[in-house]
């Protein structure tokens, strides 16, 4: 089956079209690490600030490829039963009490001790099934018949355990449930883990992991993810607010704005119907690119210069 | 082609890009999987694969630009057909492969000629810049610049001024890209080299003999070792205790299924970060050491639940407020202004510190102490030690002195050594890591 994915998938330009062909703009090496991600089926871990598209590229790997996508929000405290499987407690609970009288019944028919405990142990693994097994994201993309992308959001805000925990299912794509068994993948999934470098992850992660870094685009690449995502944005508008994001982008701020914001403010210019940016109106609309008071403060001093030069560079 | 990815995965390991033997074996799959075709494609390929933080990446990049550079020869444009006739006339009694290639203008051949000169002479093994010229010469040799020289030779005595003046000025130009071929090679296989031993050499120099132009470094190096400690126990707050049920609130959370335990509470343990309450001797010798050990306990700061900390020679104050606003060398020199270069009295610091300081010491606070013990006769007030001692969870003890001169000429540290958990001596960098690491480490 994974075959089939390489099939899908023959060479960097075809990944590069294919995501583009579900709105997700990629740069050549975000394309070259999920080419290499299913030819050498490795994990990506994928690392840069927050709203770059790093979860985005998950669900458009997983639209693009028709798989399903599983993802897995990481946090402090998560663990396997979360993370992996459960046993349905409470409807075991629920099942004996129900079936008690039932059980009490078959286990009468037998003569001593030995004979009612055999009989015991059945029940045990009744119990123990496939019914009451709740799957969880990871052991859900394992047995996804046709493989699926599974996301591990944010897996530095995981605790140092479950990332050892992580490295079995990530290097073999098996894992194994003492009371079932070994489960192997039927199709690797194609993994993919972000990172927002809150604490720096484990070498052993690391070296099992393609390690790719998105970053803020480029004016041309952001331009051409706003054209694919707002294609009502008029031309001009578009390479103004562009010009003006990656001037912004070159000041000291706590918070830079990145692709996600630009989108937003580009969606909000549509929406107060601008053709071009003013200077009141970008005052007004820049608290949606800042998100910290002091930002917004320092950014405002600048409105007028940046606007200046969005204009002319816009004019090209 | 294989050799040439090997070496280039030589030069980056020296670079500073850890590169571990599967990494190799991934980077060889990677490579064999997108071809050598594209070489933005091959770059970023290998980048994935062996760069493993953005540091290393940014290196990596470097190195593979650098490794891959082909400079052009001196010489110009492509020949056009009319010069190539010209051409075909001039080569008539030119033989050595060299000087063919010098006349056609094949900066591609003449590149390969030297790449492979370069790897048999062992371009790659160069150390040092001296060594530049030497393999510059023992490449050109093996590329037939004897040859070369000769055939220039005849060329004059045949009367053909014109075409010798023309492979002369090649000559000339090979010499000077034979240099700049070694040059790369040397910041590319030797860097990497100098700046290791360098590190290590640093790294256990003796703090009170360190020369100041390499604070910087030095500074660099606390700071990165710092951030390594802070990584390893920026732990959660609490864990679980599995197996140990806590029944208490088990209880409570399953009051709504008549107390039948549908949903299990265990219980947890609170994982505590260690206070630290440093007192440093800043007189002569052991400032320099005062002075990297406060750097490096603010560098923890976020590891750390709180650090204060006091400095004194004859008397003693509280510095905490120094360091934490200023740029930590700034304060250090302030505070030695303050206090410094006094005649030490450990004695009469003991008092200051047990009047103004003792309540910030409790059960939860680790106290390191760093200083010679020497204090000129005075007395040493062990009774205050001793209260310290019973307050205090730990109480640590760093001498920069080597042990044999404890307890010689007006050195206390005996006197002192019984109500300290921990006496140890420490003069390095490395044992700075190895005292601090240690006290996180038995905080949890």
């Amino acid at each position: 089956m994974r075959k089939s994915l390489e099939a899908l998938l023959p060479s960097i330009d075809s990944v590069e079209s294919g995501l583009e062909s579900v709105g997700y703009i990629p740069s050549r090496q975000i394309s070259t690490a999920l080419f290499l991600a299913v030819r050498l089926q490795k994990p990506i871990l994928v690392e840069g600030p927050a709203g770059v598209g790093k979860t985005e590229l998950a669900k458009a790997t997983a639209q693009h490829l028709g798989l399903p996508l599983i993802r897995m929000q990481c946090y402090d405290g998560l663990d396997e039963s979360k993370a992996l499987y459960e046993w349905k407690y409470g409807k075991q609970l629920l099942y004996t009490q129900i079936l008690k009288d039932k059980m009490g019944e078959e286990l009468r028919a037998y003569e001593g001790m030995d004979g009612a405990l055999d009989k015991l142990n059945e029940f045990d693994d009744l119990f123990f099934s496939e019914r009451f097994l709740e799957p969880r994201p990871l052991l859900r993309s394992l047995r996804e018949p046709g493989g699926a992308v599974l996301l591990i959001d944010e897996v530095d805000k995981a605790d140092e355990e479950f990332e050892a925990f992580l490295l079995e299912i990530l290097s073999d794509y098996q894992v194994t449930i003492p009371e079932l068994g070994t489960v192997v993948a039927m199709v690797p999934p194609i993994v993919l883990l972000t990172s927002n470098a809150t604490r720096d992850l484990g070498d052993a992660m690391k070296r099992r992991c393609l390690h790719l870094h998105i970053g803020y685009p480029d004016a041309k690449l952001e331009e051409k993810i706003v054209k694919t995502r707002l294609p009502h944005v008029e031309d001009h508008l578009r390479r103004e607010l562009v010009s003006f994001v990656q001037q912004l982008r070159s000041m000291d701020l706590r918070k830079l704005p990145s692709v996600s914001e630009t989108l937003d403010w580009a969606r909000a210019l549509l929406l107060l119907h601008a053709s071009h940016l003013e200077v009141d109106l970008v005052r007004d609309t820049l608290n949606v690119l800042l998100k910290f008071e002091q930002d917004i403060d320092a950014g405002n001093k600048q409105v007028l210069a940046f606007i200046e030069k969005a204009k002319t560079e816009a004019a090209y | 082609m294989n050799d040439v990815i090997l070496r280039l995965l030589r030069a980056a390991r020296g670079g500073g890009v850890r590169i571990s033997t599967a990494e190799m074996l991934d980077a060889f799959e990677a490579v064999e999987a997108v071809g050598y075709d594209d070489r933005q494609v091959l770059r970023d390929s290998l980048t994935l694969t062996l760069a493993k933080t953005i540091e290393e990446r940014a290196s990596f990049e470097i190195i593979f630009d650098t490794y891959f550079r082909r400079e052009a020869l001196a010489g110009g444009a492509t020949p056009t057909a009319e010069q190539s006739h010209q051409n075909a006339a001039d080569m008539e009694g030119i033989e050595s492969k060299l000087a063919q290639r010098l006349m056609q203008d094949d900066q591609a051949g003449v590149a390969a000629m030297m790449e492979a000169a370069g790897e048999a002479v062992g371009a790659s093994n160069i150390r040092l810049f001296t060594q530049t010229n030497l393999f510059a010469r023992r490449m050109l040799d093996r590329m037939g610049l004897p040859e070369l020289e000769r055939e220039i030779t005849n060329l004059r005595e045949l009367g053909r001024e014109e075409i010798a003046a023309r492979l002369e000025a090649a000559r000339k130009a090979l010499g000077d890209q034979a240099r700049s071929f070694m040059e790369r090679q040397l910041t590319l296989f030797a860097a990497g080299a100098t700046k290791e031993l360098r590190e290590n050499v640093l790294r256990n120099v003796k703090l009170s003999q360190l020369d100041r132009r390499d604070y910087q470094r030095m500074r660099g190096l606390v700071r990165d070792m710092a951030l390594r400690i802070a990584s390893r126990y920026s732990r959660p707050k609490k864990v679980d205790i599995r197996g140990h049920l806590d029944i208490r609130r088990t209880l409570r959370r399953n009051m709504a299924h008549e107390a039948i335990p549908f949903r299990t509470v265990w219980k947890r343990k609170k994982l505590e970060k260690p206070k630290i309450l440093a007192i440093c001797d800043v007189s002569g010798s052991v400032a320099q050491v005062a002075r990297f050990l406060l750097m490096f306990l603010y560098a923890l700061t976020d590891t750390l639940a709180g650090i204060k900390s006091y400095a004194f020679s004859s008397k003693l104050i509280e510095v905490s407020h120094i360091l934490e606003g200023e740029d930590i060398d700034e304060a250090i020199t302030k505070i030695l202004n303050d206090v410094g270069f006094g005649s030490t009295n450990y004695g009469r610091a003991l008092e200051i510190f047990s009047d103004t300081a003792l309540r910030h010491v409790d059960r939860h606070t680790t106290v390191i102490i760093l200083g010679d013990g020497r204090g000129n006769r005075n007395p040493p007030r062990t009774d205050l030690m001793k209260n310290l001692f019973d307050r205090a969870a730990r109480v640590i003890w760093l001498n920069p002195e080597p042990t044999p001169l404890w307890g010689t000429g007006d050195s206390d540290i005996y006197k002192y050594m019984p109500y300290c958990h921990l006496v140890t001596s420490c003069n390095t960098v490395a044992s700075l890591e190895r005292v601090v690491d240690d006290i996180l480490r038995s905080a949890q």
